[in-house]
């Protein structure tokens, strides 16, 4: 297994600085003034151009939000966000909208060069597997930088652009589709994010299109004191297939910064929809300072007749992470399925895991959840499998296991299964363990180091969810497990 | 006192009357009671917003609160007892409690078994006792709502000391036979010293048709090397409304086993709190739940594994038929210092009817290192093949769906080491069948 | 008798049985032989009366009874039994509890007297032993922890126990060594009688040089389209299913 040779090898090569991510990158910006007010998200809509019933959307949600109280959650705890002490719209003052990568500055394109993200087109042709052409929607603070394989992809019907474009382009098909599965008023960051949202991407597959490439969005927070705030529709429209990627991570610094996502799936009749995280954001020092809130609010809608939407996470980064990927399998036939792997280490705070709601007949789901908890953080599977009264037939299985690496950690499971339908047949098993220390003994009989023997055996551990992912995250993401262990043996 | 305006509903003023009118007429230890309803009276009853009540809304099942049931005469006693039937073809040294008060006529307080002491509660919070500073085993167990409230109500009891091998089983028999709707809070406490070993038999049964509402407490301190196995029989009256907790703390190297096989009331809760304070202890909780019609059962249970090397094992197991609903919310915790815990908890239902309903939570908190502990909940209908094979053999439908929930109940009843008692709990198990065919 | 006129069955819209006929004669033995998808243990299943099963023409009759308008345990009862290709397993079910039980169910729907325990007991035993099944055995779940020779002899004792007038042997041989395949066998030939007959569905020839038939058919694509001796078997073993597959193809 070359990967887990690669996973010793950067295990090996890590100095003291463990978050590789952690720099920052010198533009000049221009933010809205600090604060959230009716003005702001004035300022937010007219920067972007926006038709007077985006802004007349965001005013009400704004309204909404006053209304509501940050929840607080039973494993979950931080100091209170001053929601007055955050920039909610940041953007390089040069070309903040440019046509073309000529136009970016320069300094932006070094930093994803640096993070690795493939933003010129013809570079990634001259790549070396052209079959693994991947199009990217690159997200810089609060606006989108670069959009590639556009062209290309419009060939085939496929619309992928910043969703602050396509709220000008297609405004009827994001007025169908914004806030139908996630609704304004869902959860009290839900709605912030609807009153405040700056970017994200959009994506529209057209009725029998197999998308021709993977799409990816990479998300980048780099400016101070500032918000993310950003917005993600897909749609899949009849019999139509897209595999979407996410990436993420910020510089270190020692305040808390707000990431507060929403991202709606649509999948209508005979559609399928894969979408894969990979979240690294910066997740504070060994101290538990700094790093981000990831509370973010993900949600697919299978609308549609044998409909499919698959959640794979890998979870490393942010301070605190609280989300949960869920699926509404409306659509009879339909599946929604849900592939975890999240490692705490350090002071994290992991509270995550999914809802798979069963409302049609002959729905199905399917739950493989790995946690693995190190140094003195909590990691928490929370999720929900309901069958409601019409789901005949519906059937769910979850796994979930978790890992503890030393003795300050924690690791939680609280799932919540109910039906309400005699048919429904629902498997739930749970496990908690340690690493054997047989395993152990073997591996370092054979020469390997505690340290190396950790890593091969959580790889082994996390096996079955690595490979939901597309094949270059999936080596990316074994490397970043690694990485986030570190330090955590002994 | 709490502010009484913070209290809602109409039942929870009722509480707060019954409270105020009651507690100078209650038994001794009049500022525990006070604590606990001022703890109780800060949040109301449980509702659906509550975590551990999300499944079973106390607010909602609570419309009136019931008058607590005065003292029963000699006669009446009598006459309660002699139609109670559960368990009754086992031999055992009987402890009745009517209307929720201790027969104390019934007990030959002279005569009794070898290692075995029984007191009066109602005498010693009267009158002050040793024993008194057993209550309330278990810290966190206070914080519960139910358990609130029986502490502020608890009019009567018993407290039993075993001080060795008690050979034949104590039961503990509850009858509430008025016709009209009582409440009742019992508090019942058992010590059980280092090295010894009693089996005890719970049984809870009261009329048809009124709308009891009992809130039973047993707290169990069980020593080192001590071996208590517990059978609990909720046999209660179609229309109650039935509260319970075991809150048991156990040493070391000892062996405890619990079941509760819930047959009857319209809504019941029971709560099993458990800690485990010593290490090598052996600890078995167990539910046989059978729901039909529109009743509602709730199996709630918290095991803390206090002491590292010990091993505990729950399997629940419930029944819904109709358009009854089964609530199984389970936790293991694992502190620290708690290492090799090896911990398996699991909740299995059977859902007969298409209008039931079965909300399964089963929890683990874990913050040890060095342990195994797996939870697994499963619920659907019963094997179409398996029924389809038994058909083939000849057996009609009905015959094939009782014999395939008899073994699915059975596993939970297995380790029931006294025969008589496994016997008649089967026997309860296929009464319940023939009810249903 | 068995009588089956233009059987079409269907499962989740897939044609199984297409239009088949077959007619096994009291006392007689007779065996289908067919390659696998030909729909041998559909028949079987739909005999016994499983439930996933549409049945869209044709009729059964046992004896001049209509089977399809019966659940499963009246067939049991009007003596229907088949020996299952994989018999279930039923954890918490005591096989000596599950004997009883069908027993005494069968005798009920005729209208008999429930057996004794001792009289229970006693038919047991002496079954038992012919299939070489301990006392151990009949004390676990019922096919629980079973090898697969155990399970099979396990649902010939219930055949005999059971005394039906029509039974399926859906593949038993499969599964089984050459030792547990002589028990079963013997067990089987043990019970045929004039009163008796026998459905044996098989793949291979070898179980019908221990059980050997009076007739032979050879199912192709949901329908019987050869019938023969108990010559016809060792043709087939000689010459494979092919010829059929290219005369249905032709």
């Amino acid at each position: 297994m070359p990967a887990v040779q690669e996973t010793i090898d950067q295990v090996r090569s890590i100095d003291v600085d463990q978050y590789k991510y952690g720099f920052e990158t010198e533009v000049e910006m221009e933010k809205a003034p600090k604060g959230l007010s009716e003005d702001v998200i004035r300022f937010i809509s007219a920067k972007k151009g926006e038709p007077e019933w985006m802004l007349q959307w965001r005013l009400d949600a704004y309204k909404r939000w006053l209304t509501m109280k940050e929840p607080s959650w039973a494993r979950v705890s931080y100091d209170k966000i001053d929601y007055n002490d955050i920039y909610y719209y940041a953007a390089p003052k040069k070309n903040p909208a440019p046509k073309s990568l000529d136009e970016v500055d320069p300094e932006i394109l070094k930093t994803y060069e640096k993070l690795g993200i493939p933003l010129r087109e013809q570079e990634i042709l001259a790549g070396i597997e052209p079959e693994r052409r991947v199009a990217v929607d690159a997200v810089f603070d609060s606006v989108s930088v670069a959009t590639t394989f556009k062209e290309e992809l419009a060939k085939a019907g496929v619309i992928f652009m910043p969703i602050s474009e396509a709220i000008r382009e297609y405004p009827d098909l994001v007025k169908q589709y914004l806030g139908s599965v996630v609704p304004v008023t869902d959860n009290f960051f839900a709605t912030l994010n609807s009153a405040v949202f700056t970017d994200g991407s959009f994506v529209y597959i057209p009725p029998g299109v197999r998308c021709p490439m993977e799409l990816s969005t990479y998300f980048r927070i780099n400016e101070k004191n500032t918000g993310q705030f950003e917005r993600t529709l897909i749609i899949a429209d009849k019999g139509s297939y897209v595999s979407y990627l996410e990436g993420c991570t910020a510089p270190k610094r020692d305040e808390n910064q707000l990431h507060a996502a929403v991202v709606e799936l649509i999948a209508l009749d005979d559609a399928e929809i894969k979408y894969s995280t990979v979240q690294n954001w910066y997740p504070g020092d060994a101290e538990g300072r700094g790093g981000i809130y990831n509370f973010v609010t993900k949600r697919g809608d299978c609308r549609g007749r044998n409909s499919v939407i698959t959640w794979t996470q890998v979870e490393t980064g942010s301070a605190i992470t609280w989300k949960y990927p869920s699926c509404i399998l409306r659509g009879d036939n339909s599946r929604g399925e849900f592939y975890s792997i999240a490692v705490s280490n350090g002071m994290q705070q992991v509270d995550s895991g999914t809802k798979m709601i069963h409302l049609g007949k002959n729905t199905t789901s399917r739950i493989i959840s790995k946690g693995i908890a190190a140094g003195k953080s909590e990691n928490t599977y929370r999720g929900l499998v309901s069958a409601h009264r019409k789901a005949t037939g519906a059937r769910n299985f979850t796994n979930c296991d978790s890992l503890l690496i030393g003795n300050q950690c924690g690791a939680h499971t609280v799932p919540y299964i109910e039906s309400k339908n005699a048919t429904a047949v629902f498997e739930h098993e749970a496990t908690t363990s340690k690493i054997s220390e047989d395993q152990m003994f073997y591996c370092q009989q054979r020469g390997l180091s505690e340290e190396e023997a950790t890593a091969l055996i959580v790889n082994g551990f996390v096996k079955d969810v690595l490979q939901q992912l597309p094949m270059e995250f999936a080596v990316e993401a074994q490397k970043l497990i690694s990485i986030s262990l570190e330090g955590s043996v002994g | 006192m709490a502010d009484v305006t913070l209290m809602k509903t109409p039942a929870e003023t009722a509480l707060v009357q019954a409270f105020e009118s009651a507690r100078t007429a209650l038994p001794g230890q009049a500022e525990s009671r006070a604590q606990a309803f001022e703890k109780f009276a800060e949040r109301g009853l449980p509702h659906r917003r509550v975590e551990e009540f999300k499944y079973t809304d106390l607010r909602a099942a609570f419309r009136e609160v019931a008058p607590f049931a005065g003292i029963p005469s000699a006669d009446e006693a009598k006459a309660a007892l002699a139609g109670a039937k559960a368990l009754s073809g086992v031999a055992a040294l009987q402890v009745p409690f009517v209307n929720g008060h201790f027969v104390r006529e019934a007990v030959d307080f002279h005569n009794l078994p070898e290692n075995i002491e029984i007191v009066p509660l109602r005498e010693a919070l009267a009158n002050g006792h040793d024993w008194l500073a057993h209550l309330s085993p278990i810290p966190w167990a206070s914080e519960n709502p139910v358990y609130q409230l029986n502490t502020s109500f608890m009019a009567d009891g018993v407290m039993i000391r075993v001080a060795g091998p008690v050979a034949a089983p104590v039961h503990l028999r509850f009858v509430t036979a008025a016709a009209s709707a009582v409440a009742t809070a019992t508090r019942i406490l058992v010590v059980v010293e280092e090295g010894a070993s009693v089996t005890l038999l719970e049984t809870h049964e009261s009329t048809d048709g009124a709308n009891h509402q009992p809130n039973d407490v047993v707290e169990l301190i069980a020593g080192d090397r001590t071996n208590v196995q517990h059978v609990r029989v909720n046999a209660e009256g179609d229309k109650a409304l039935a509260l319970s907790t075991l809150a048991a703390k156990v040493g070391g190297e000892a062996v405890f086993n619990s079941i509760n096989v819930v047959a009857g009331a319209a809504t019941s809760r029971h709560q099993v709190f458990a800690l485990l304070t010593g290490e090598n202890t052996n600890l078995r909780v167990n539910g046989a739940t059978m729901l039909k019609g529109t009743q509602h059962g709730d199996s709630t249970l918290v095991v803390e594994h206090g002491a590292p090397h010990c091993e505990s094992r729950e399997l629940f197991k419930t029944v819904v038929d109709g358009e009854a609903t089964g609530v199984f919310q389970g936790k293991i915790i694992v502190p620290h210092h708690a290492q090799k815990t090896d911990g398996r908890m699991m909740s299995a239902a059977l859902l007969l009817e298409e209008g039931c309903a079965m909300n399964n939570k089963p929890e683990l908190e874990i913050f040890a290192d060095d342990v195994q502990c797996a939870h697994g909940a499963t619920c659907g209908q019963l094997d179409e093949d398996l029924l389809f094979y038994l058909m083939a053999r000849g057996l009609p439908k009905k015959e094939a769906e009782s014999l395939l929930v008899q073994a699915f109940l059975g596993e939970a009843l297995e380790f029931v080491e006294n025969e008589a008692v496994r016997e008649a709990l089967v026997g309860t198990v296929e009464g319940w069948l023939k009810a249903r065919a | 008798m068995l009588e089956i006129k233009n059987l079409v069955v269907q499962i989740e819209d897939k044609r199984i049985l297409n239009g088949l006929n077959l007619t096994v004669n009291k006392g007689e033995v007779a065996a289908i032989m067919g390659p696998n998808g030909s729909g041998k243990s559909t028949l079987s299943y739909v005999i016994a009366g499983k439930e996933d099963y549409e049945v869209l023409d044709g009729e059964i009759l046992l004896d001049g009874q209509n089977l399809l308008e019966m659940e499963p345990d009246q067939r049991a009862a009007a003596g229907v039994f088949l020996a299952f290709q994989y018999p279930l397993e039923i954890p918490g079910v005591a096989s000596m509890t599950f004997l009883k039980a069908a027993m005494n169910a069968q005798r009920k729907a005729r209208g008999e007297d429930e057996l004794t325990t001792p009289d229970f007991i006693k038919r047991v035993n002496a079954a038992a032993a012919q299939l070489e099944i301990n006392k151990d055995m009949l004390k676990r779940a019922l096919n629980v922890g079973f090898s697969g020779g155990e399970k099979k002899r396990m649902e010939i004792l219930q055949m005999a126990l059971l005394q039906p007038s029509f039974c399926i042997l859906d593949e038993t041989d499969s599964g089984l060594d050459i030792d547990a395949l002589r028990i079963v066998s013997e067990g089987v030939n043990a019970l045929r009688s004039p009163d008796r007959s026998f459905l044996v569905i098989t793949h291979y020839q070898r179980l019908l040089n221990h059980i050997v038939p009076d007739t032979v058919h050879v199912m192709h694509a949901g329908r019987i389209v050869k019938t023969g001796g108990k010559e016809l078997a060792l043709e087939l073993e000689a010459n494979g299913y092919a010829d059929y597959r290219e005369s249905e193809a032709a």
